[in-house]
């Protein structure tokens, strides 16, 4: 048998070397092997190397929103009830509302979008998921780094409120961890509808419903304004969940209700990561 | 062709197959892609997988690198079932896929060095080896570059050092060559024989026999799932071709009419749409005689046998349409 290599230089010899520890036996039956940070690692590595400028400018979008709606209408508009009945101004009102808006978009853009991509082109999990890694690596670590996303809008965001004066109560301090469970619930979603997407046209029904959920979710007015009937369908809805859990923390308006916020935000993301990992295991490991 | 693998501590005569199938098979709804196939692999040995494409060569490469349950049939890696032991498995294993999935968002050493954190390795010794699989593929002063920058025959190497990243006992390769230009596969074969010569087992799909000759001691011939023959690519032209083939074209009018006329010269004649094969120990002797019956092929040529024949006569097909 001949190797014939007419350009090649001989390349340095390739010495023997340890094998890696071989992880626990069946652990899981393969679902998960405890190595998360190294899908969330590589997430951060490749945001580094390539579009951070992209995530800094998602930044910016609520901040326009709250000076234009905040400070100018709100000059017109003076002061709106919470759902405690509490009078606060109206720039305080809406600024918690944006807050969880740009938590999930936050999370929603990474855990759709850029999910789709390296599902469908870059072929990114599958050479994951040769690997040591199980699904539920993969999927914690995607939804993580959304996650990461989200929280770093919101932290920006915070900043410019407590600057402009619209933090009214000390529990404003709890509504940055509220906002980690909002993109948290958002992403786990987020990743587990886009695992079912083909096409990107398809994916152009997600912007379809989050636009409306932005407007309607009690983000500019307070529910109240709506008759019953609608009430319930914006009240089953999860962006006026966060919406309000945000808005009782940074406005001290705290009613009972924010357990039943965290309740949902809980059942969103055990079945995001539920299906997120089914999804990916049949589609991987088949 | 006996391997000579590396004995493990219970040193027998015979080493123990790093791979054993037993009627492997793989169906996806009503579609059979693996039809009950039995094959092993011996530690060190260089194992060839040879068909057209559809052939159940991939599916049969998933299954191997667990990441593809089988249907039925019996399937031990490494003396493990990847049913229940996939990651164990995967963890000494490399693969380099058909289509290069390289993680474009990454530099050409980030590359290795994410891939090795995939396998919980630690960052030392992956850096450490990094540097030596980016010499052995030739890529060391790429180390920088982006992934897209690369050329072809590059990412393909690149993908093999990935794949090396956790020294693995067995490497999988999936139609390594296809779509390289031939200096690129000259390279790439140069470098998988040398991995070849320090034991590691290599699994490999190839629709290219000269790929099959170049790299594998022992191949199975694969079509419509099933496995139409076995044995090394010596004994395989052996045993189901001669040891000479002439090629003659009488242009695409006459070629039926001609192969009419040359029936019983040869030992075979193979009737393809733009030319005629015909099978003898001496092409040379055939030829004449077709000169002697007044027939005047445009072109002719006599060659050696290859695995292509050995197809063609298996399947009554060609191996790349």
């Amino acid at each position: 048998m001949t190797a014939p290599a007419p350009a090649a230089p001989a390349g340095a010899p390739l010495p023997e070397r340890g094998r890696p520890a071989v992880p626990p036996a069946g652990r899981s039956r393969g679902l998960y092997a405890g190595n998360t940070r190294a899908v969330v690692g590589r997430g951060l590595l490749a945001t580094k190397s390539n579009n951070w400028l992209i995530v800094v400018s998602g930044f910016f979008e609520p901040v326009f929103y709250l000076l234009s709606l905040g400070i100018g209408f709100g000059a017109i508009v003076g002061t709106v009830q919470t759902a405690t009945g509490a009078e606060v101004p109206y720039a305080a009102f809406i600024a918690p509302a944006l807050l969880a808006v740009s938590a999930m978009n936050g999370a929603v853009y990474d855990s759709t979008w850029n999910v789709f991509f390296k599902l469908h082109y870059a072929k990114l999990y599958q050479g994951m998921l040769t690997t040591t890694l199980g699904p539920l690596d993969v999927a914690l670590g995607e939804i993580l780094l959304a996650l990461l996303r989200g929280a770093l809008y919101a932290t920006g965001f915070m900043v410019i409120m407590q600057v402009l004066g619209l933090n009214l109560a000390w529990t404003a301090i709890l509504a940055l961890p509220a906002v980690l469970i909002i993109a948290f619930g958002f992403a786990s979603i987020g990743m587990a509808i886009t695992s079912y997407l083909k096409t990107f046209q398809q994916m152009d029904w997600v912007n379809f419903i989050m636009l409306p959920m932005f407007l309607f979710s009690a983000t500019f007015y307070p529910i109240s304004v709506y008759p019953q009937a609608i009430q319930w369908i914006i009240q089953a809805l999860p962006l006026w969940h966060g919406v309000e859990l945000i808005r009782s923390f940074t406005t001290g308006s705290l009613t009972e209700m924010v357990w039943v916020h965290l309740g949902y935000f809980g059942l969103m993301i055990a079945i995001g990561i539920a299906v997120t990992t089914r999804r990916l295991r049949k589609l991987f490991l088949n | 062709m006996v391997a000579h693998g590396k004995a493990g501590l219970c040193s027998t005569l015979v080493p123990a197959p790093v791979i054993s199938a037993q009627s492997l098979t793989k169906k996806y709804d009503d579609f059979t892609a693996v039809a009950g196939i039995d094959f092993e692999v011996a530690p060190g040995e260089s194992f060839g997988l040879l068909g057209p494409n559809g052939a159940g060569k991939s599916t049969t490469m998933r299954m191997i690198g667990a990441v593809s349950t089988r249907t039925d049939g019996e399937l031990t890696i490494l003396g493990l079932d990847p049913n229940t032991h996939g990651p164990d498995i995967r963890s000494q294993l490399g693969v380099v896929p058909q289509q290069d999935n390289l993680d474009l968002d990454l530099r050409v050493r980030d590359n290795l060095l994410v891939y090795g954190r995939y396998f919980g390795l630690p960052r030392k010794q992956i850096a450490e080896r990094a540097d030596e699989l980016l010499e052995f593929a030739q890529l060391a002063d790429r180390r920088g570059a982006k992934v897209d920058e690369l050329s072809g025959g590059m990412k393909r190497r690149l993908t093999i050092a990935r794949a090396l990243i956790n020294d693995p006992r067995i490497l999988l390769l999936d139609e390594p060559t296809t779509g390289l230009d031939p200096q690129a596969r000259h390279i790439l074969w140069d470098r998988l024989f040398r991995l070849k010569e320090r034991g590691t087992t290599l699994v490999l799909t190839t629709h290219y026999m000269d790929e099959a000759e170049q790299l594998c001691d022992r191949l199975v011939v694969v079509d419509k799932g099933q496995i139409m023959a076995e044995g090394s690519p010596a004994s395989l032209i052996r045993d189901y071709s001669s040891r000479e083939v002439l090629e003659v074209r009488f242009g695409s009018d006459k070629n039926a009419e001609a192969a009419e006329r040359v029936q019983g010269i040869g030992e075979r004649i193979e009737v393809l749409p733009d030319r005629l094969l015909i099978y003898s120990d001496n092409g040379e002797a055939e030829l004449v005689k077709i000169t002697e019956m007044g027939l005047h092929p445009i072109t002719s040529l006599v060659r050696r046998s290859s695995l292509e024949d050995v197809f063609l006569r298996l399947t009554g097909r060609s191996l790349v349409e």
